[in-house]
């Protein structure tokens, strides 16, 4: 089977059922996806397909329906997304290994709500676990990515 | 703190020992100090001037030997390196080292000797055999117990300033100038005429040199770094997901594996049938280890699947069947005979409670997993010429050392540790279960490099949790105030069981059940805290704060009912009883903050507080709660520390903020219970601590009063439970006393 991870085209032969999460960290070596719960409980394994924030670790390779984003193709040190521009002005992480799934999520909401209410935030928000307790920080700095996107 | 220190080469460790409160450890550290434990593996043209600074031609490392697990205890390391070496932040390296008895933490040996000095007799001559045992866990090179700060402070700037000193010296025998000629900047000496030495090309001249002993530091308006906002070095890394985590360490040749363990924590593996496992695509392997089986596999997936095929008999748990079984035992245990200590009896409470109407309450805590977010994982590669490497992140790297070596069958300093970042630990990375499981596997396949990794749904049910507890409070009010207060503690004993799966034995009364609760700073005129030793339960390990995460909520929240019965305002009282100025400037901040003018803040909303002495810090929290239609909402959570010096305001801010969403979170929603000796929750489904709807406001303030500079990761949890169970009493006056609340109230 062929997907498409970060703008290049992989063939796979892998069993059809292994998860997008494990076909991307072990079969492709792109290790900034995170396993944290394996069943969509956490939010630490979330990429965009098609530009959706979904749980890699639900989906199986042989149902991936796009292109998929990581966080490793959403930007890069030398050339940040506003959303990790963002997070990084604002100190976010602790230990930062759900910070890849809270990015790709939030990317994901200001994509569709560019100027989300706090209460879009705590709705699209509240799937991605964090047990470091960034959560003050992480709300600072979805509102300060949805500014600089805004800004243009 | 203003003194000047001066520092000899083999002894500037030892004079943190004198400083960290002169307990008998400083003077064995004294009799047998440790060789620079980066000078065998230097090479050709590099220096190592001090444990803790490593110069070469392409730069300058610190060496940063406690482990960050998100805390960002690299980040402060290496700026009180760097505060008096002269060094860029952003352009030097951080390396945690080598596992070496030269970074023993001096601090929690601190913490371990208070609790000697008020027990009397024979008593207290146990605690110190206590102690001594505590100080060989110590001297293995321990992250934990909010001691990374104190135990750096002078050390690590030590380090710095002995460091710079000697690249000085070097430049100025170079120049045939003076030494005190010379400033530095920037990685650089520079003479008065202007000419300039990287430090990175003096390297090979140093290291040939005595180290320059003799040095004051430097007082704190000179300082560049503490007590300035930082951007952490690891903070690009952890926004782009191009940080390395243990979990994602590659070595060649590798395979993966996962266990299934028998779900009776501890109890054996009887047989086992591997044959649907071995048929499945990328297994290659199923092989016993310590209480279960392990496949393993070409990806991780393979093996998780591989393992979840694997049919196993299994034997029992060593614990209750029941959890009425586990709460059965700690009832039992408030008897003279399972008495562990009595460290405060001020008074004659006795007397005071047979004279009045002794209001009583019992309390309880359950058993709590660490549940960091990237689950536990070790390499381990038993090499052709007798070593064995090993990739993990752990807070324990010399235990790591013996234990793999006891499995490979050699010497623990054959085995090399490469210390990896880590993704959360709460206490999790004090255990090593997982890479001694990796080195049971890697034995069995030596040359290959085995990568176990624990599917989420074993790295939960088989953590060693929270102590569960159980208090008992009574006491007496007159003339609207507290007049007596006996708090009793029941809990199994958390030092003896992590210890005793490190080999040792710790006699004597056990610190931890009584922390939080008999050193709190307050004048009650008959007051007792006893603890009680619990025997039989769940093996546990210490979780984020330790003994005071459960007897913080027992301390406060017994107070509380003694103020209600009183007719005294929660805040009026703890102030009027308060012994000590630190503490009370710490009240007094969360008051103005929170601008208290009672715990009743109109219908349906309310406030309660709590201060929590923990650690040596002083924390106090102020938490304001609205009953809504949907359930209590936490609106705003009010929080001021004692420090004595605030080292990164913005990781300070960040630890607090992380430590009150813990202790609310954990408090509100989480509890791992047993049935037949097997943890019932298994995912974050089942245990979700806080998600982001229910995280409150948080307001920070760091205070500076003391003298001693202490550690925040652990001091924010105690207070957070019983602030919140005041607050959900003021606006609904419905009592808590059990954790998690959330049997008992919804939570919006």
């Amino acid at each position: 089977m062929q997907i498409t991870v970060d703008g290049t085209e992989h063939e796979l032969d892998v069993e059809s059922g292994m998860p997008l999460l494990w076909v991307l960290r072990d079969e492709l070596g792109i290790k900034g996806v995170k396993y944290g719960c394996g069943v969509a409980a956490c939010g630490a394994c979330t990429v965009h397909i098609d530009g959706e924030a979904v749980r890699s670790c639900q989906v199986a390779a042989g149902d991936v329906w796009g292109p998929v984003t990581t966080i490793e193709g959403l930007g890069s040190p030398e050339a940040l997304h506003a959303v990790q521009a963002a997070w990084i002005e604002h100190q976010v992480a602790q230990c930062g290994y759900c910070q890849s799934g809270q990015i790709m999520q939030a990317a994901a909401l200001l994509a569709e709500t560019p100027a989300p209410t706090d209460e879009d935030i705590d709705f699209a928000m509240d799937g991605n676990l964090c047990r470091c307790g960034t959560y003050p920080r992480i709300r600072a700095a979805v509102k300060t990515a949805a500014k600089t996107l805004q800004e243009g | 703190m203003g003194r000047a220190r001066t520092i000899a080469r083999r002894t500037f460790l030892i004079g943190s020992a004198a400083i960290a409160g002169g307990v008998a450890f400083g003077v064995w550290r004294y009799k047998t100090p440790y060789a620079n434990p980066l000078e065998p593996g230097l090479a050709e043209g590099e220096a190592a001037l001090t444990p803790y600074v490593k110069i070469d031609a392409q730069g300058v490392t610190l060496i940063t030997p406690r482990a960050d697990k998100g805390q960002g205890a690299y980040q402060v390391q290496a700026a009180l390196i760097a505060e008096e070496l002269d060094v860029d932040i952003a352009e030097i390296k951080a390396d945690p080292g080598p596992p070496s008895a030269a970074y023993w933490n001096g601090a929690l040996s601190e913490e371990i000797a208070e609790f000697s000095v008020p027990a009397g007799g024979a008593m207290r001559q146990v605690a110190e055999t206590g102690v001594s045992a505590m100080s060989k866990f110590i001297g293995l090179q321990i992250t934990g117990g909010s001691t990374t700060v104190p135990d750096a402070w002078d050390k690590l700037r030590a380090a710095g300033a002995s460091a710079r000193e000697t690249l000085k010296q070097a430049a100025a025998e170079e120049w045939g100038l003076a030494a005190s000629e010379l400033k530095t900047e920037n990685g650089r000496v520079i003479a008065p005429d202007g000419r300039e030495r990287a430090y990175t090309e003096l390297a090979p001249r140093v290291a040939g040199m005595e180290p320059v002993q003799d040095v004051a530091l430097r007082p704190p308006e000179a300082w560049r770094y503490i007590g300035k906002p930082m951007q952490r070095l690891d903070i690009a890394r952890k926004s782009t997901g191009t940080m390395t985590y243990g979990i994602d360490v590659e070595v060649e040749g590798m395979v993966h594996a996962a266990v299934l363990l028998n779900p009776a924590q501890g109890g054996v593996l009887r047989s086992y049938d591997s044959s649907e496992a071995e048929a499945m695509r990328g297994v290659t392997g199923v092989v016993p280890v310590t209480g279960g089986v392990a496949v393993i596999a070409d990806n991780t997936w393979r093996a998780f699947q591989g393992a979840d095929a694997i049919e196993a008999e299994w034997g029992a748990a060593q614990m209750p069947e029941t959890m009425e079984g586990h709460w059965q035992i700690l009832s039992e245990s408030f008897t003279a005979e399972a008495q562990d200590s009595q460290p405060r009896d001020d008074g004659d409470v006795e007397a005071a409670l047979s004279g009045g109407d002794p209001v009583e309450a019992e309390y309880r805590a359950p058993y709590l997993a660490h549940a960091p977010l990237e689950p536990i994982n070790a390499i381990v590669r038993i090499n052709e010429d007798g070593t064995v490497d090993v990739w993990t992140g752990t807070q324990i790297p010399r235990f790591v050392q013996n234990n793999v070596g006891a499995i490979a069958g050699i010497d623990a300093s054959d085995v090399r540790v490469h210390a990896q970042m880590i993704g959360g630990s709460f206490g999790h990375r004090l255990e090593d279960e997982v890479v001694k499981h990796a080195a049971e596997i890697a034995v069995q396949m030596k040359g290959t490099p085995v990568k176990l990794t624990y599917k989420r749904e074993m790295d939960m049910t088989h953590d060693f949790p929270r102590q569960i507890a159980m208090a008992r409070a009574r006491g007496t009010v007159r003339d609207g105030h507290v007049e007596s207060y006996d708090l009793g503690i029941a809990m199994p004993s958390v030092t003896v069981s992590q210890m005793g799966r490190q080999g040792l034995s710790v006699p004597g009364p056990d610190s931890q059940i009584v922390a939080g609760a008999w050193e709190q700073p307050f004048a009650i005129p008959n007051h007792r805290v006893t603890g009680y030793r619990a025997e039989g339960l769940a093996p546990i390990s210490s979780w984020r704060s330790v003994g005071a995460s459960s007897n913080g909520f027992f301390y406060n929240a017994g107070l509380d009912e003694l103020i209600e019965a009183a007719g005294a305002d929660p805040m009026e009282e703890r102030l009027r009883l308060v012994s000590d100025p630190l503490a009370r400037a710490v009240l007094e901040a969360v008051a103005e903050m929170s601008g208290w003018e009672g715990a009743k803040m109109g219908e349906g909303k309310g406030r309660g507080v709590a201060l929590t002495r923990s650690f040596g810090v002083y924390c106090a929290e102020v938490i304001e709660v609205s009953d809504t239609e949907d359930g209590i909402m936490i609106d705003k959570v009010h929080v001021a520390a004692e420090v004595g010096r605030v080292v990164d305001p913005v990781n300070f801010e960040n630890q607090v903020a992380g430590g009150v969403v813990f202790g609310l979170g954990h408090a509100m929603n989480c509890e791992i219970t047993y049935e037949g000796g097997a943890a019932q929750q298994e995912n974050f489904y089942s245990y979700e601590g806080m998600r982001l709807r229910q995280c409150p406001q948080i307001m920070v303030r760091g205070l500076e009063n003391g003298d001693a500079v202490r550690g925040i990761g652990e001091p924010p949890v105690p207070p957070a439970a019983p602030a919140l169970a005041g607050a959900i009493f003021a606006a609904t006056g419905q009592r808590l006393r059990q954790m998690p609340f959330n049997k008992f109230v919804d939570f919006a």
